[in-house]
């Protein structure tokens, strides 16, 4: 037997097809969907008269346009209303379980799908949205797709995939503390750049990811996309299985027994060739801080907002410069020196209990700066809000000066009432600093839960780890 | 969905590297539920100096001169000339959908985004990646030669142009031919419907947790 990937191994037990070129049909376990990318795919069943292959693999919950606030008021915006309306009636019509906005089980789709056990090792899982790589934590081969394939997946149960690369990225040793998963992949992005991992399925393997808890690998995989990668993936191990548990959809009983025997196999086997392999060092990485309009535009929190002049490649260059003129920001700046006006703590990178608990800690007996406009804190899901009200994190926030929201996507791409005024600054646990990501001409700045909590207690970027100290 | 087999159009250069799919369409414009009327809202952030909101009447909107897609010599341009990892960010295929309304059938680049380079195959647009240096001989022709139009023959996977030798690209042969006889994807993976059951029936022995039916 020929050593292969946990790519490969994930791959070859979802082929259905493969033709001459390589373009193969590969089967999907799992479909997400949610109110966005999913209603010109329904319309397009109707139109050809499909009926969905299978409904029960289908998960479907909005998030994108839900208010945060005055949820038994409806929602205000009639675009965004409609939009959400129409997944619930496409739901009824063709018989597919969606959480609606009342339900205490609704959320962002990345952190429902973990949270209810409807994401499992050995699965293919995608839902019409990037941050689908999210589920590769679990050894899970899962990947974004556009709306028509939305449409091909609730018609045939298939996908048309070619195989993609692999890449291995080994971080050895442990982050030091104070550090966290956000700061790795943050760092890692920042190495590899945002095309890095363009074509390849990424395995994040090393003693650095195999310390992490389920939270902080899901938080990584969720990013893999900011490195171009549209699948993140890491094996499973006993955390894996622990964290699924219990869980409402996974498996009972004898079915539980032999799942976990099967999903044990889901690693890298030791001698398994990657197309490509990079090793990095986690005692190397400190809190990261992005000063730019693309995630890999990004620095330690001790360091400074680099000088376009030193950039040798004119392309690069340019693409700095611009950067810089719509972040506001000079060359050379302390980024310590930098004061955000807003800061979110949200997202489906950094809204679960552990990524609040972090940033709890660092507020507790503190205040929000007077500077900061507003703090906002958006839990991932409906039961994630529960359990953080259960450990009281709620008024550790809220006696800071924070406002405690309902869950949903928010500020992170602000489809919803949440959003930054022009040339506002803020500090944001979110996945993508884009221009006008978190509103029209909005500057963000990309960090931890506990480096946005510092931000907002110091009314400037901080080093986390100075707060701790103390 | 439209076929493509060879075009001739204006050639627009955006000089730009990793162009994100919240540029190409920005967010607001997420809300609809339709596939058609995105072509006004496309690039919304750098083609207007306000800010732009579903429903607006784009043509009472104030334009942003410096911006290429406005200036008069690339008016009705359709065919998109632009830097490496084009697409990048989100999987929303609305970024293809305002590109085809808005009237490009084709992109050319050093290098695409890997979501939006398939979302680009299932709506009848042809991304052709070449070469950075060969990039970089279009971006000076593009704005020396004012005007200058490239014929794309997908059959031939050649690029012509008056001033250009012939350039020859590289594309998946599944690719082409769904571009090229505009093929309907659902319809060609039915006709597997047998292995796909088959498959099941195998699949369902090995994990039949996989086949349990949700809460
Ligand atoms: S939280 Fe942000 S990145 Fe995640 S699914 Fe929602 S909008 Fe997308």
């Amino acid at each position: 037997m020929p050593a292969l990937t946990l790519y490969d191994k994930l791959w070859d037990s979802h082929l259905v097809h493969q033709k001459d070129d390589g373009m193969s049909l590969i089967y999907i376990d799992r479909h997400l969907l949610h109110e966005v990318t999913s209603p010109q795919a329904f319309e397009g069943l109707r139109l050809s008269g499909h009926q969905p292959w299978r409904t029960d693999t289908n998960l479907a919950v909005p998030d994108h346009n839900v208010p945060t606030t005055n949820r038994e008021n409806g929602i205000a915006d009639p675009i965004s209303r409609l939009q959400v309306d129409t997944l619930e009636q496409n739901c009824r019509d063709f018989g597919i379980t969606q959480f609606a906005m009342d339900d205490p089980r609704q959320g962002i789709v990345h952190i429902v799908g973990p949270e209810q056990g409807a994401t499992l090792p050995g699965m293919t899982i995608v839902c019409g949205d990037s941050h689908t790589s999210t589920h590769g934590a679990f050894g899970a081969l899962a990947f974004g797709i556009g709306t028509s394939e939305v449409e091909h997946v609730l018609a045939t149960q298939c996908l048309l995939q070619k195989k993609m690369k692999t890449m291995l990225l080994r971080v050895n040793s442990r982050l030091g503390p104070g550090v966290t998963a956000k700061d790795m992949i943050l760092y890692l992005i920042g190495q590899i750049g945002i095309a890095g991992g363009s074509g390849y399925a990424i395995e994040f393997a090393g003693e650095a990811i195999e310390v992490l808890s389920m939270e902080s690998r899901m938080t990584i995989c969720n990013m893999a996309i900011e490195a171009g990668a549209r699948a993140g993936l890491i094996a499973v191990d006993e955390k894996t299985v622990d964290y699924i548990s219990g869980r409402p959809l996974a498996p009972k009983g004898t079915l539980w027994d032999r799942a976990v025997a099967s999903w044990r196999e889901l690693r890298s086997d030791p001698d398994a060739t990657f197309d490509t392999v990079h090793e990095f060092n986690a005692i190397a990485i400190e809190p990261q801080v992005t000063w730019g309009t693309s995630p890999e535009m990004v620095v330690s929190v001790e360091g400074r907002v680099p000088d376009p002049a030193h950039e040798p490649d004119a392309g690069r260059r340019a693409g700095m410069e611009r950067a810089l003129a719509y972040m506001g920001l000079e060359p050379g700046t302390a980024i310590a020196d930098i004061k955000p006006e807003r800061v979110f703590i949200g997202s489906c990178t950094n809204s679960r209990i552990e990524d609040l608990m972090a940033a709890a800690e660092i507020v507790r007996d503190r205040r929000v700066a007077s500077s900061i406009k507003q703090a906002l804190v958006v839990p991932g899901s409906g039961l994630v809000k529960r359990e953080a009200e259960a450990r009281g994190l709620d008024k550790v926030f809220k006696e800071a000066g924070f406002e405690w929201r309902e869950s949903g996507c928010s500020m992170c791409l602000a489809m919803n009432a949440d959003r930054l005024d022009p040339e506002e600054r803020c500090a944001s646990t979110s996945n993508r600093n884009f221009e006008g990501r978190q509103g029209h001409k909005g500057r963000t700045h990309l960090v931890s839960p506990a480096m946005a909590a510092a931000a907002a207690v110091a009314g400037h970027f901080i080093d986390v780890r100075r707060l701790l100290d103390s | 969905m439209k076929k493509f087999k060879k075009f001739t159009g204006l050639v627009v250069p955006l000089d730009r590297v990793n162009v994100d799919t919240d540029a190409i369409i920005p967010k607001q414009f997420l809300k609809s539920i339709k596939r058609t009327g995105f072509g006004a809202y496309l690039f919304d952030e750098w083609r207007y100096l306000d800010h732009g909101e579903p429903g607006m009447d784009c043509t009472q909107r104030p334009i942003n001169p410096d911006f290429v897609l406005n200036r008069p010599e690339y008016r009705n341009a359709s065919i998109l000339l632009t830097r490496s990892n084009f697409g990048c960010g989100s999987s929303r295929e609305h970024a293809p959908w305002a590109l085809l309304d808005y009237g490009f059938r084709a992109i050319i680049a050093p290098s695409f985004a890997d979501i939006f380079y398939n979302n680009c195959f299932k709506n009848g647009i042809l991304p052709v990646i070449l070469d950075e240096a060969v990039v970089s001989g279009l971006f000076r022709k593009a704005r020396v030669v004012l005007g200058s139009k490239l014929t794309i023959d997908l059959k031939a996977q050649t690029i012509t142009g008056p001033h250009e030798n012939m350039i020859g690209f590289d594309i998946d042969p599944s690719h082409k031919q769904s571009l090229l006889q505009g093929l309907d994807d659902i319809a060609a993976t039915l006709m597997h419907s047998k292995q796909i059951r088959m498959y099941e029936e195998d699949r369902r022995k090995e994990a039949p947790w996989l086949f349990g039916e949700p809460a």
